[in-house]
């Protein structure tokens, strides 16, 4: 077994290929972006296919490979409540958001709440919900990657967060959304391919019997297993939990910013329909994995390596396919990162500059080459912010930090983009006390609960006593939009909504009439 | 104008009908998993075959059940929706 902490030539190599070719793509992207629609919205070209390729790549992060196999195999069933809750919200997103977002909306979803309220104060309280996601996700990938490359490589965490920034930052600065776009995809079919192929071989020692496999972990650590109860214990922390994963993805910007690349809302639609596909696929390749860790390379060893599991799929990689396999399935791990962290960056750049700086600043006439300096300044920004957080967060839990960046895109956004879309009375007020409370109100509570009051500052008790509020935040944000629209009507908000619904159904293309 | 534009209301209608049924729909299976998870470990512990739990069944057809949403709707959709929109436009712009 391959020493932690040390350099491995072959996993090197295989890192240092992607890495190479990735530019290769960015820069072939770089000479086909040359406007702000290029850069934000690949030029709102992208095919079904492709978009549901990349909307997968843009979902399926650190936490989804190397936490929830991790988790699967320190803990057995409790680990798949993770893959089961990353999956269910997508339905919701077809639904209720896919379409309309990509008829009325431009390049952030914004655009979409602002529709027909007042664009300044809602595009900074929804561009201030947006970041705090986007900080949220963006500490997780960064810990993760820099934990990653720290065990594979032999290099200083400090160092290793450095240069996932920097490589990050060259994409994004130099590609925009087209190069992102095509990182996602090829990411996406790396990782898809990837676990397959441990799958497979994992499955191979069971005579491709997956119950084989669960029965001889059973056989193994006992039948508890497979069953609940050794992660989440507390009812109504399940529930919120539950709630948050359910609905944080209709509230992800960075997700949200992907309907802009395609032409039309079938393609949208479509494009949904073929992501879920490869993500529940993925997420089925889970069971396996986490299973196949627990058996094959054991508790003990994943927990030797580290404490989280975060390299039990790395790990399996290497009994299964030995060091050369291992390169490969770490280089697939880090470009799953690097491609996660250029899409939340870009997301991030596209609400400071499109949302503050030119619609509020400049109040939407910017000319396109000032927009175009303020997003590649505002990505710069955020590439430097996200290496210090990066590092002032070392050795916090990847997916409990992806859990909370959850809650906060379901408390904030999601509330806000229903109620502007489907809720006639919703006024700019509303938008900005839904969207604030939100933000704030979950962020007062992560800070209340237990993972930061006892685990971080050991105190001895948490004021507020679950680990994730989604169940309370996401109802109230709801109720306190539609209180606050109530108490003072806006009578343009109103006016607004008959075009609001002609553009849902038809799209911008009929806005001449 | 008037036409089309009621037909655009009922059209509108079904469409967010099957939306809220779906999205519901969704809601419902996975809360209902998440409270066996909570307050049922035994009936998911129990083990069906060797190597398979009810947990692990259930866990499964929630996956599943999420493609089969997604898949009625975009059916739906493509089939029924995209064709009504098409017709309404193209009778507003003959209209004009």
């Amino acid at each position: 077994m391959g020493q932690a902490g040390q350099p491995n030539i072959i996993a090197m190599s295989g890192f240092i290929i992607f890495i190479i070719l990735s530019l290769v793509i960015t820069w072939f992207a770089a000479r086909r972006t040359h406007n702000t629609k290029d850069f934000y919205a690949a030029g709102g070209s992208v095919t079904a296919l492709q978009n549901g390729l990349a909307l997968a790549g843009d979902y399926m992060s650190a936490a989804s490979f190397l936490g929830i196999a991790g988790l699967v195999a320190l803990s057995g069933f409790d680990g798949l409540i993770y893959s089961i809750g990353f999956l269910v919200g997508w339905p919701v997103v077809v639904c209720l958001i896919a379409e309309p977002l990509r008829n009325l909306g431009r390049y952030t979803f914004s655009d979409v709440v602002a529709f027909r309220l007042r664009q300044r104060p809602v595009r900074v309280a929804s561009a201030a919900g947006s970041l705090a996601v986007i900080a949220f996700y963006l500490i997780a990938q960064m810990v993760g990657a820099g934990n990653l490359i720290r065990l594979l490589f032999g290099l200083d965490y400090e160092v290793a967060v450095a240069i996932v920034g920097v490589v990050m930052l060259a994409y994004v600065l130099f590609g925009g959304m087209i190069a992102t776009t095509w990182v996602q995809i090829v990411k996406a079919v790396l990782l898809l391919s990837g676990a397959t192929m441990l799958a497979v071989m994992v499955l191979a020692q069971f005579s491709f019997n997956p119950l084989a496999l669960f029965a001889a972990a059973a056989e193994q650590y006992g039948p508890s297993v497979l069953a609940p109860g050794r992660l989440v214990s507390d009812p109504v922390d399940a529930i919120s939990l539950g709630l948050a994963l359910m609905f944080g993805t209709a509230g992800l910007p960075h997700i949200l910013m992907r309907f802009y690349t395609v032409p039309d809302g079938r393609t949208a639609r479509v494009s949904v329909a073929y992501a879920t596909a490869i993500i529940g696929i993925f997420y089925l390749l889970t069971f396996v994995l986490g299973f196949g860790a627990m058996v094959l390379v054991g508790q003990t060893a994943i927990r030797g390596v580290d404490a989280g599991g975060n390299m039990a799929a790395p790990l399996l990689a290497e009994v299964v396919g030995g060091q050369a396999f291992l390169g490969f399935i770490a280089a697939v791990a880090f470009a799953t990162i690097l491609a996660v962290v250029a899409g939340l960056t870009l997301a991030g750049a596209a609400a400071l500059s499109h949302d503050i700086y030119v619609n509020a600043f400049r109040h939407g006439h910017a000319p396109e080459k000032e927009q175009l300096l303020v997003a590649r300044a505002a990505t710069i920004v955020l590439a430097l912010l996200s290496i210090g957080l990066g590092i002032a967060f070392k050795g916090q839990n990847v997916a409990y930090m992806v859990g909370l960046a959850f809650a906060i895109a379901a408390s904030a956004n999601f509330p806000a983009l229903i109620l502007s879309m489907f809720w006639k009375p919703f006024t700019t007020r509303g938008a900005q006390a839904s969207i604030l409370f939100g933000t704030v109100a979950t962020l007062g509570l992560i800070w209340m609960s237990p993972a930061i009051q006892v685990d971080l500052l050991k105190h001895t008790t948490a004021y507020f006593p679950y680990r994730n509020p989604g169940l309370f935040t996401i109802p109230l944000s709801f109720i306190i939009g539609i209180l606050v629209s109530w108490a003072a009507p806006e009578p343009s908000a109103l006016a607004g909504f008959a075009k609001l619904e002609q553009q849902i159904h038809f799209g911008a293309a009929d806005d001449a009439e | 104008m008037s036409d089309s534009a009621s037909r655009l209301v009922t059209l509108s209608a079904a469409r967010w009908r099957l939306s809220i049924l779906l999205t519901a729909a969704m809601t419902l299976i996975y809360v209902g998993f998440i409270l066996l998870v909570a307050f049922n470990k035994e009936l998911l512990g129990t083990v069906l075959v060797p190597g398979l739990s009810v947990g692990i069944l259930l866990g499964v057809l929630v996956i599943v059940a999420a493609w089969l949403l997604i898949m009625v709707y975009v059916r739906w959709t493509n089939a029924n929706y995209d064709v009504a929109v098409a017709e309404i436009r193209r009778a507003h712009q003959e209209g004009r």
